[in-house]
């Protein structure tokens, strides 16, 4: 504990998952350490997006630990062996950890500024005149100003997701995860959702991010992980996993995706 | 947009330029110009339903105004007689307290029926089977009886010792036997309107609110209920108002309320059909209310979905009469 500094932030240990007979986690190990952005790509079916699910608990996996801060994530230790966490202690874990989705799962029944609030007034107990204050400086801060008491439906795909983003920083969180947060928008509305995430970045947020984005991940992340088949086949700097891989398929998966955008 | 058709290519828009050869070009003064005979014979048909409906509705009606046994002013003086109002009064408490014990069995059914345990699942399972398979009149009836088959009812441990006892006449008198016997049998009907609502909201929205930490309680009552209640509340007014009108079989065990009364009044006057209608009055008096209370209410949960609300008679009626029936639909969504 003396040495917190140096000790990553997020510690996956060998984490398996099934689904049935299909193995979608195999014995996967990461680490990521404060402040740094890492960047998750993969073909879909690579497992990269349970993997995101596990580290707050969305996804219970079979065997290995998630570990924030040194603390497992929603399991504990208990003479030796791993026992399920009490909700309200998994409920305080994840409230630490914000978790933007691919179909921004904006609450439906609640305006913008009433979907930023929830979380800090319910959970953190926060005041609402405190949370709607800090509510108005993010929405400034995703650029949705005057979009406060509009409902999810009425905004389009990209606003959505930046009230989303908002929704998650609102919790002060350690970190930050990102599931294809691009992957349902219109390609116009995808830069924008991509430049809030650029600008956390530079702010210094811990970000963990599953990707189809490759030239974010280059530009953006300070690693790049690439997965296939429910393990990480490699991983490093953006110039050499991206423009260098050592590895045959991540070649083939970077060869293949690079391609049709290079044609049109 | 007909500006880029008259460069003369061949332009397939609208169901009328079928006939028409490549290069020619549709004019609104050639659609005008040949009416089909298939749409004046339709016409003239629907003119003819609407006359034969409006004859035969009339009809009825005038028999039914001038029949001689159809003595309104004794509907008149009876209609808010006190025994009348009374038995209002009871149908209407007879429904409140049966939906209130029916929704908060149905919601703890629905609950039990969703949760991961076997144990209740199977136990909701059971109730429903029970209840929703069994008859009404019976369910009542059983429970008015309850003291012929359970003279005495106690608590305590399954065939071991029991700890409290009641007398059964005392505890079900035959209003609590029409309460249990709606309520029951309406929580059974309420569960499953419970689970379909709740199954209604995507998943997404309980791990967006579980990714917040929110607990499971937490993300029931003010995550998945508030939006389930756009799909829970059209059908619970329809129970609703079923209910209503199912009070009336509470009149088997003698409780006095609208259906009893009357019963009561024409079996000593045997003004039957006049009596009859006054209570038809009443239900058709209450039915109403609550149809247009559950208009409101399904707006209030409608917020923050984009669709048009239920339309009504006065909105249909302002898009027929009135020319700026549209713009009401518009507005009325963003009020």
């Amino acid at each position: 504990m003396t040495n917190t500094a140096s000790e990553p932030i997020i510690k996956i240990e060998s984490l398996s998952k099934h689904y049935g007979a299909l193995q979608v986690l195999r014995s996967v190990d990461l680490n990521v350490n404060l402040g740094e952005v890492v960047c998750i790509i993969g073909p879909s079916g690579s497992g990269k997006s349970t993997l995101l699910r596990c580290v707050n608990h969305l996804e219970t996996p079979d065997r290995g630990i998630v570990r924030l801060k040194g603390e497992p994530v929603g399991v504990r230790e208990a003479n030796g062996y791993l026992v399920e966490r009490p909700p309200a202690e998994l409920a305080r874990q994840r409230a630490d950890i914000g978790m933007v989705f691919q179909n921004f799962n904006l609450f439906g029944h609640m305006t913008v500024l009433e979907n930023i609030i929830e979380g800090p007034t319910q959970v953190l107990g926060t005041s609402r005149a405190e949370a709607q204050e800090h509510a108005m400086q993010l929405l400034q801060w995703v650029q949705l100003e005057g979009k406060e008491n509009t409902y999810p439906r009425q905004l389009s795909g990209g606003q959505q997701q930046r009230a989303a983003i908002a929704r998650a920083l609102a919790m002060r969180p350690r970190v930050m995860l990102f599931d294809e947060p691009t992957s349902a928008l219109d390609p116009e509305t995808v830069g924008e959702v991509l430049s809030i995430m650029r600008r956390l970045a530079k702010e210094g947020l811990t970000m963990l991010v599953v990707t189809h984005e490759i030239d974010f991940a280059h530009e953006v992340a300070d690693r790049v992980v690439f997965m296939d088949a429910g393990t990480i086949i490699e991983q490093g700097v953006p110039s050499e996993v991206l423009l260098n891989p050592k590895e045959d398929r991540t070649k083939q998966f970077l060869s293949r995706i690079l391609k049709p955008d290079s044609a049109s | 947009m007909r500006t880029k058709d008259s460069s003369g290519e061949a332009s397939e828009r609208g169901p009328l330029t079928t006939n028409l050869r490549i290069g020619d070009v549709p004019t609104t003064k050639t659609i005008k110009a040949t009416p089909s005979r298939r749409r004046t014979l339709s016409a003239i048909g629907g003119w003819a339903i609407r006359i034969f409906l409006v004859v035969v509705v009339l009809e009825i009606i005038s028999k039914f105004l001038s029949a001689d046994a159809m003595r309104w002013d004794v509907v008149w003086s009876y209609l808010f007689s006190q025994k009348v109002l009374e038995g209002v009064g009871l149908t209407l408490f007879l429904t409140i307290v049966a939906m209130v014990v029916g929704s908060i069995i149905g919601l703890v059914l629905a609950l039990m029926k969703i949760s991961n345990s076997l144990l209740l699942n199977v136990t909701a399972d059971g109730y429903i089977w029970l209840f929703r398979g069994t008859p009404l009149l019976v369910q009542l009836l059983f429970w008015y009886n309850l003291a012929s088959f359970l003279p005495k009812l106690t608590m305590g441990v399954p065939f071991g010792p029991q700890f409290f006892e009641f007398d059964t006449n005392t505890v079900i008198t035959a209003l609590v036997a029409a309460m249990l016997g709606l309520g029951l049998n309406e929580g059974a009907y309420m569960s499953e309107i419970f689970r379909a609502g709740i199954q209604s909201v995507d998943h997404g929205q309980i791990e967006a609110a579980a990714a917040l930490g929110m607990s499971r309680r937490r993300s029931m009552n003010r995550i998945v209920l508030p939006q389930a209640m756009r799909v829970i509340v059209p059908p619970t007014g329809n129970q609703v108002i079923s209910m209503l009108k199912g009070t009336s079989l509470v009149s088997i065990v003698a409780i006095s309320e609208l259906l009893y009364t009357v019963q009561v009044i024409y079996a000593r006057t045997f003004e039957t059909i006049p009596l009859l209608v006054v209570a038809c009055i009443w239900y058709l008096f209450l039915t109403t209310v609550l149809s247009i209370g559950q208009h409101y209410i399904e707006l209030h949960y409608a917020k923050g979905v984009n669709r048009n609300a239920p339309d009504t008679y006065l909105t249909k009626f302002k898009m027929i009469f009135g020319r700026a029936g549209q713009s009401t639909l518009i507005t009325k969504e963003n009020a």
